[in-house]
């Protein structure tokens, strides 16, 4: 296989095969939490795609000089770093969203998904290999994100990025709290459903982790 | 005066503002260990427990150390680093101290550390600039309504193994529908204060 395949290979990897939200059913706090609209779910997946990629990069960067016993804290303290980067640009340039999702920013650090990929592929791997890691599965979040953005905003509000599209009277529990676990438990049954289908899967998919 | 406004805030952090139900943080957790109801019981207590010492640590060194010194700023590399610290240490005292103990709930320990639930109590501790018996309160009003959220979704879980689901909804899905009915309960407690 040539390098620009399995690069490639990689990337799709955390897309479909892998997806974060949907097939590992990881990090759900957020994917639930900000995804009320569509622009703030997709502001959160740049934000997380941006911290996986480059948490992936150094983590790799640095992997011969950590010592294997200190590797989990020092892999803690890489992505703690990237997420205040993220979390002070955010305050600075986006500051209406961020005063609706500051906290879930900040709370980017606790990331099961991140530190996995750092433990099970960046520490492991050279750095472009793992930028690509990176970046598919920072993609695979933010498609999942946007996904349930779209359906919720359109549904609760009839509008999409903040313009009305649908002139009839919204579903406003889509927007509430308990509209977040509804539209996240429809669209998990609807991918197991197309994966046990069409794909002959077991349907296993969210078998819960942490 | 004071004490109302404690209560207030216990009953806003545990029911009205309850982590799981309007907050959706510590989600992974919440699916993950409600499968049966001792694992839940176990992780409520040490769950309520780290947060209420995690709110007091932070909250001191947060005022004296890093207010003066002015490194507010590198709150989400302290306190995770803090909590980190202080957890490690609890899992080995408990393991010198009380091995009883630790063999019951040393397990949910571990997966503690990097938890987002336990991260948030202190930054929105900092955030909404609570004093220290407020943090306190805060604290253990969210361990509370956490572990409150556990108890009833083991609960129901419990009698879903009997149920008959549909292929595709088994497991994480039909939690997730569960979940979102039992946050339609909780929007009735979102009337019995105003803050």
């Amino acid at each position: 296989m040539s390098n620009t395949a399995s690069y490639w290979h990689l990337f799709r990897n955390g897309i479909f095969g892998e997806n974060p939200v949907f097939r590992l059913a990881l990090s759900l706090c957020p994917a639930v939490a900000v995804t009320s609209g569509l622009k703030n779910g997709f502001l959160m997946g740049i934000a997380v795609l941006f911290v996986q990629t480059m948490a992936n990069v150094t983590t790799s960067l640095i992997r011969k000089f950590i010592h294997p016993k200190v590797r989990i804290p020092s892999y803690m303290f890489i992505i703690a770093t990237w997420v205040t980067v993220t979390d002070l640009a955010m305050a600075a340039f986006a500051r209406d969203v961020y005063a609706q999702m500051g906290l879930y920013i900040k709370l980017i650090v606790a990331f099961a998904i991140i530190l996995s990929r750092s433990e099970l592929f960046a520490s492991k791997n050279k750095v472009i290999p793992s930028f690509f890691d990176g970046l598919g599965m920072g993609m695979g979040f933010l498609l999942a994100l946007v996904i349930i953005g779209f359906f919720r905003e359109l549904l609760g509000k009839g509008s999409l990025w903040g313009h009305p599209v649908v002139d009839t009277k919204p579903l406003l529990i889509m927007i509430l709290p308990a509209g977040g676990f509804f539209a996240m438990g429809i669209l998990m049954g609807f991918f197991n459903w197309v994966d046990i289908k069409f794909f002959g899967g077991t349907g296993a998919g969210g078998a819960g982790g942490h | 005066m004071e004490f109302s406004r404690l209560l207030e805030l216990f009953i806003a952090a545990s029911l009205i503002n309850n982590f799981v139900f309007t907050r959706y943080l510590g989600l992974c957790i919440f699916f993950g260990v409600t499968k049966k109801m001792d694992t839940a019981i176990g992780m409520s207590v040490t769950f309520t427990s780290v947060m209420v010492i995690s709110a007091a640590l932070n909250w001191v060194i947060y005022k004296f150390i890093m207010t003066p010194l002015g490194l507010g700023f590198l709150e989400i590399v302290i306190f995770i680093g803090v909590v980190a610290g202080f957890v490690q240490a609890a899992d080995t005292i408990m393991k010198k101290v009380s091995p009883g103990l630790y063999y019951k709930l040393g397990i949910y320990l571990a997966l503690i550390t990097t938890n987002c639930i336990i991260l948030a109590v202190p930054l929105l501790n900092v955030s909404e600039g609570y004093n220290f018996i407020q943090s306190l309160a805060f604290g253990l009003g969210s361990g509370i309504g956490f572990s409150l959220a556990m108890i009833i979704m083991a609960s129901i879980r419990e009698k879903l193994e009997l149920a008959e689901v549909p292929r595709s909804f088994r497991g994480l899905p039909i939690s997730f529908v569960l979940t979102g009915l039992i946050a339609l309960a909780f929007l009735g407690f979102s009337g019995l204060i105003t803050l």
